[in-house]
């Protein structure tokens, strides 16, 4: 385990060895994002017993390139009220943020596919701190577009956005906290390291049950996902924060938001269901990454297929009533425990 | 028997109160059962009819697309070009020009035979009054829906037109299916 207050700095590869991996990692999460947009409508489709998409293609394959044709092909007009630069820039901010956080996500250990080569972006000291720094910085992401679009809708959108995030913000951080007090480290590649047999042995979601259920409910409300889809409430106020955004502009924000739906279930996976560990030789490790994070997707999926929006204020008293006194005792009880045991 | 307002009062069964720990419990409760009830959906089939290649078959009574009739044995037209089905439309999408027979020239089996029959198929609203105000049951209703076309002057269905089969034929529900 990292000991932080030592200043023992983590092993860094090489300059090209980690630009070669930061190129290899955006490429394939964006490659994948279309996948599971349609993986998602397919699913949906399913648990509403009808087919999904299966026109463009066979079985519907086409769909995604067809939608970002569609969307590559629209103008991103500007209203003549919004601040043209700062629309420019928003939709920018979001996916930035997004990307920039999947380089902490854990795909397996150093070494796990020989040399010293981590299979993950970048394992800085201080991951979970740096998760919640560009989750909070995504918020100017939508702050910024709903305000710049000069639209009530967009505003109003952007401001239920804001209140929503911020609300779910410390219940999502004092969920995480259980998990870096439990494991000792911030940085999620050792918080991988004490599920395994060398640390624990035990995967988090067991003793730090509680945390991971605030965590689920939290995280799909970061990500704006039903039953917490309020932002894109289209019934009240047409789209939310990217109403007036038109082409690839909104499809960055759409893109943004399901790279965000990816993260929370890697960092689910980092913290709460072991990471890279499961049977077979360690080379294996990004397979049993992967197949975590989809099966916290297909929840996702289940979860958007079965239950309906939340009332605003049913929300925000859930959020601030019950899930951040129910975090903070989880936080206390873990604190106890940790240190009569 | 005199009246009492208590007898106005009707006792509803009421839910427990919502919010609070319990109300979160419950809903936490409610929730699991609904995830149940969706993943039971995931493994039945698909009930959708795909529709431009399987079509849900009609019942003999749906009133489609038009036909007029001829006799089966001689070949003549059913219509007198009475102009009854005219009058009884009421959305007034029916032309008909009326012609007297002659022995060279006999079209139909009356006096008097339809030398223009039009309908307007995008007035149409298929309530079947024509057929209904028909004498010799030369006008009818068919089975078919799918009427689509590009231009609006091609919706009008000429004599020749109705006098036709329909190419292609909508499935139909047997009786009591």
């Amino acid at each position: 385990m990292t000991l932080l207050a030592q200043g023992e700095a983590p092993v860094v590869e090489g300059a090209l060895v980690q630009i070669i991996k930061a190129i290899v990692i955006f490429a394939v999460v964006l490659q994948v994002v279309p996948l599971i947009l349609l993986f998602e409508r397919k699913l949906l489709g399913r648990f509403q017993q009808r087919y999904g998409p299966n026109r463009v293609g066979p079985f519907g394959l086409l769909q995604p390139l067809a939608d970002v044709l569609k969307l590559l092909s629209k103008e991103a007009s500007t209203p003549a009220t919004a601040v043209p630069w700062m629309m420019a820039i928003a939709p920018a901010i979001s996916i930035v943020c997004a990307v920039a956080t999947l380089a902490i996500i854990p795909f397996g250990p150093q070494g796990a596919w020989g040399g010293d080569l981590g299979l993950y972006g970048i394992d800085v000291p201080i991951g979970l701190l740096y998760f919640f720094a560009f989750g909070s910085l995504s918020f100017y992401a939508l702050m910024l577009g709903g305000w710049a679009s000069g639209s009530k809708y967009s505003f109003l959108g952007s401001m239920r956005s804001a209140a929503q995030l911020i609300s779910y913000e410390v219940a999502i951080g004092l969920s995480l906290l259980g998990v870096a007090m439990t494991a000792g480290s911030l940085s999620f590649v050792d918080i991988v390291e004490a599920q395994g047999s060398s640390g624990r042995g035990i995967w988090f979601v067991v003793p730090q049950f509680v945390g991971f259920l605030i965590f689920l409910v939290a995280g799909f409300a970061e990500t704006a996902r039903a039953p917490f889809d309020l932002p894109e409430g289209d019934a009240e106020i047409v789209g939310g924060y990217n109403t007036e955004f038109g082409g690839m502009r909104f499809g960055s924000y759409f893109m943004a938001e399901y790279i965000e739906m990816i993260i929370i279930s890697g960092v689910a996976t980092a913290c709460f269901l072991g990471g890279w560990h499961g049977p077979g030789p360690e080379a294996l490790a990004p397979l049993w990454v992967i197949l975590k994070m989809f099966a916290f997707l297909v929840l996702f999926i289940w979860v958007r297929a079965t239950l309906p929006r939340l009332r605003y204020d049913q929300l925000m008293s859930f959020g601030w009533k019950i899930l951040l006194p129910l975090a903070t005792l989880n936080v206390l009880v873990t604190a106890i425990v940790l240190v009569a045991f | 028997m005199s009246y009492s307002p208590s007898d106005d009062i009707i006792a509803v069964q009421r839910g427990p109160e919502p919010g609070g720990l319990g109300g979160a419990y419950r809903a936490f409760g409610a929730t699991l059962r609904g995830l149940r009830t969706t993943l039971g959906r995931l493994a039945e089939k698909p009930t959708t009819i795909e529709y431009p290649e399987e079509k849900t078959p009609v019942y003999p009574r749906f009133r489609g697309r038009h036909k007029l009739q001829t006799f089966e044995d001689s070949g003549l037209e059913k219509c007198v070009g009475c102009s009854l089905c005219v009058a009884a439309c009421p959305a007034e999408c029916i032309r008909v020009v009326a012609a007297e027979n002659t022995p060279e020239n006999q079209v139909s089996a009356g006096e008097r035979y339809a030398a223009v029959y039009e309908i307007n198929m995008s007035r149409c609203i298929f309530c079947g009054y024509c057929e209904i105000a028909c004498p010799f049951d030369a006008i009818t209703m068919g089975n078919d829906f799918e009427l689509a076309d590009y231009e609006r002057s091609d919706l009008i269905f000429t004599k020749e037109m109705l006098l036709a089969d329909s190419i292609e034929r909508t499935p139909l529900r047997r009786e009591g299916e």
